[in-house]
């Protein structure tokens, strides 16, 4: 198990040393700087900019500062937003991400395992059907066709909900109930469907035969263990099902106008401040591994087969 | 007498003439025949393609010709605005074909470009094995750990200033971009199934005829692989096709004035209080996109693999 552990983190540091190499010099080689502005400010001012934050150096001397800066916890500071630094925008932006990603992904796990299991159970009978068929809906609506309806609804016709952004800087229910359920919807499709096809596979197997042949009901047989191997595939997807919950949470934040990092990255990206690019994708980067191997242990402990030696 | 126990005899013999033996591809043509929602899909997707290549040829408006008279004009039989105008007075009809045009040829494509390299590094990985094929597999693990959508925002901000004004270097842009993220499955998929078949007579039977390894390869590997490669493409087409949307619902995937169902729903939510029409019909094309490739897909997977029925 602590092999285990160590042996993970041990194929980690080069792959998040790739992303951040790989994010550096890719954003260097945009076009354009962070300081080309609307109203053009004098060239003197841009240099001593520049300077300040090493750009007149040589792209690898710069490499190397921001190595430097990182490996002391460092972000460094944006270099868009003269007074904050990026570990600042990311500690604002965050917890709203955080807070979106999170509540989705947990209604998606409780929605999508309910459904998936009860149409396992209803095995080819319309219950089933009718599950699958919303399923496949859920898969082939995007988010950014359902948010915006969903918004036109609740929002604008009925009035029942807020429709963008936050309650002055605060994060509450009612404007977090149209996004999370957004992006929850495909993910709930997808949850179920992994649900009810490994569900099937279990329910056919030979244990499940003797647990019904004994004599147990069949709410402590689907419950006590079939519930327990069929979730295992689920575990799996979690990990990547959080880095699809990043990508949709992009897209949802621009949506509902809400300031969590997602937007920030693309507005970072698109206005060159690259400090604070490199810091979102370095957290994203640490967030995927971390997950993938949450997953994995729980994976371990679920699954009395797999050993971590 | 005789002769009619030769009759007998003859009909016994041309019956069992008639009897042919069925291949497992039979049985799987069979099964996908009998597949209402699979085939009513196929079908309905090859009128879209057809609509979406041959649609604007006859159609009589362009679809960047701005009607100033028109703008934001409902669905009328008028002029043949059937689907009414967007908010810069363009007729709708034509560009939704367009914007499926776009779409499908990205989906295409790109999945073309994930199902080359896919093959290709499973394959190899998965017959060489040994170090070969832990190190190549080692590479896709780390690239599976990077946030893709950001390097493929990264990658779409580089080159924007690069690409503006030359669509097709644009779309090809997309096409490379998302077809380098979607690979990494398709070469799990198949280097599993190599594995499998390595084992396998007919492999040593070649092996020891002394077939090179990269003949086997493309003649015995790759043609067993194609049943879950074949499901797999399927698929990643819908897939493809809601990253790219994705993209363009960010501004940063095909330009103005060509257009995709992406960027189309993405104006279409801004103008949906004033004009729902130009919301509800790319939201409709797309879904009815992505509802034919996930049935047809789903029902692949079902007729070449049946255990979940």
């Amino acid at each position: 198990m602590f092999g285990f552990l160590l042996r993970r983190l041990f194929v980690a540091i080069p792959t998040v040393f790739l992303i951040i190499t790989l994010a550096f010099f890719l954003m260097r080689a945009a076009p354009g700087s962070p300081f080309d502005l609307e109203r053009p400010i004098p060239e003197a001012i841009k240099a001593r900019l520049a300077a300040k934050f090493h750009l007149d150096k040589p792209i690898t001397i710069q490499f190397g500062y921001y190595l430097k800066d990182l490996s002391k916890g460092d972000l460094g500071p944006s270099m868009k937003y003269k007074d904050k630094t990026v570990s600042n925008i990311i500690a604002e932006g965050f917890p709203v991400s955080a807070t979106l990603g999170l509540s989705a992904i947990t209604l998606a796990v409780i929605i999508g395992s309910l459904l998936g299991g009860f149409a396992a159970l209803r095995q080819n009978q319309s219950g089933d059907y009718a599950v699958m068929g919303l399923a496949m809906t859920g898969i082939s609506i995007p988010p950014f066709v359902t948010g915006p309806v969903m918004a036109l609804i609740f929002g604008l016709y009925l009035g029942w909900l807020p429709t963008a952004g936050l309650d002055r800087g605060q994060i509450t229910f009612t404007h977090l109930l149209l996004p999370v359920i957004t992006l929850a919807l495909p993910q709930i499709a997808i949850i179920s469907r992994l649900m009810r096809a490994s569900m099937i596979e279990t329910l056919r197997s030979n244990y499940i035969r003797t647990a019904y042949a004994k004599g147990l009901p069949s709410y402590a047989v689907v419950i006590r263990h079939a519930l327990r191997a069929a979730v295992l595939p689920l575990i799996s997807y979690l990990g990547p099902a959080t880095a699809a919950l990043l990508t949709g949470s992009i897209v949802v934040e621009q949506i509902f106008a809400l300031p969590g990092i997602g937007r920030q990255f693309v507005m970072g990206a698109l206005q060159r401040d690259y400090t604070v690019v490199m810091g979102v994708v370095i957290l994203y980067a640490t967030l995927i591994i971390v997950l993938n191997l949450v997953a994995d242990l729980l994976y371990g402990f679920l699954d009395p087969k797999v050993r971590y030696d | 007498m005789l002769g009619t126990s030769q009759n007998a005899h003859k009909e016994e013999l041309m019956e069992q003439a008639a009897i042919q033996g069925r291949s497992l591809w039979d049985d799987a043509r069979t099964r996908l025949m009998r597949n209402r929602a699979a085939v009513t899909s196929f079908i309905l997707l090859s009128i879209i393609t057809v609509l979406a290549i041959a649609g604007p040829w006859v159609w009589p408006h362009e679809y960047d010709h701005v009607y100033k008279l028109n703008v934001g004009k409902a669905p009328t039989t008028e002029q043949w605005f059937v689907f009414g105008t967007d908010s810069q007075g363009r007729d709708l009809f034509v560009r939704l074909l367009y914007g499926l045009r776009v779409s499908l040829a990205v989906g295409v494509v790109a999945t073309f470009v994930s199902l080359v390299i896919g093959v290709i590094w499973g394959a190899t990985a998965g017959y060489i094995g040994g170090k070969v094929d832990e190190l190549m597999m080692r590479i896709v693990d780390t690239l599976y750990a990077m946030p893709f959508i950001f390097f493929v925002i990264i990658l779409m901000v580089v080159f924007k200033d690069f690409t503006t004004g030359k669509p097709a270097l644009n779309i090809l842009l997309i096409f490379v971009a998302i077809g380098a993220v979607e690979w990494l499955t398709m070469a799990r998929i198949v280097r599993g199934q190599t594995i499998a078949l390595k084992g396998k007579e007919f492999i040593e039977a070649a092996e020891a005829a002394g077939v090179r390894p990269f003949t086997i390869i493309r003649r015995h590997i790759v043609p067993n692989v194609l049943g879950p490669v074949v499901v797999y493409v399927t698929l990643t087409i819908p897939s493809v096709i809601l990253a790219e949307s994705f993209l363009s619902f960010l501004g940063l995937g095909v330009q103005e004035p060509l257009t995709s169902l992406g960027k189309l729903i993405a104006s279409g939510a801004q103008d949906m209080e004033t004009m729902p029409w130009t919301l509800m019909f790319p939201a409709i094309a797309m879904m009815v996109t992505l509802f034919c490739f996930n049935f047809i897909g789903d029902g692949l997977r079902d007729a070449i693999d049946p255990k979940d029925r």
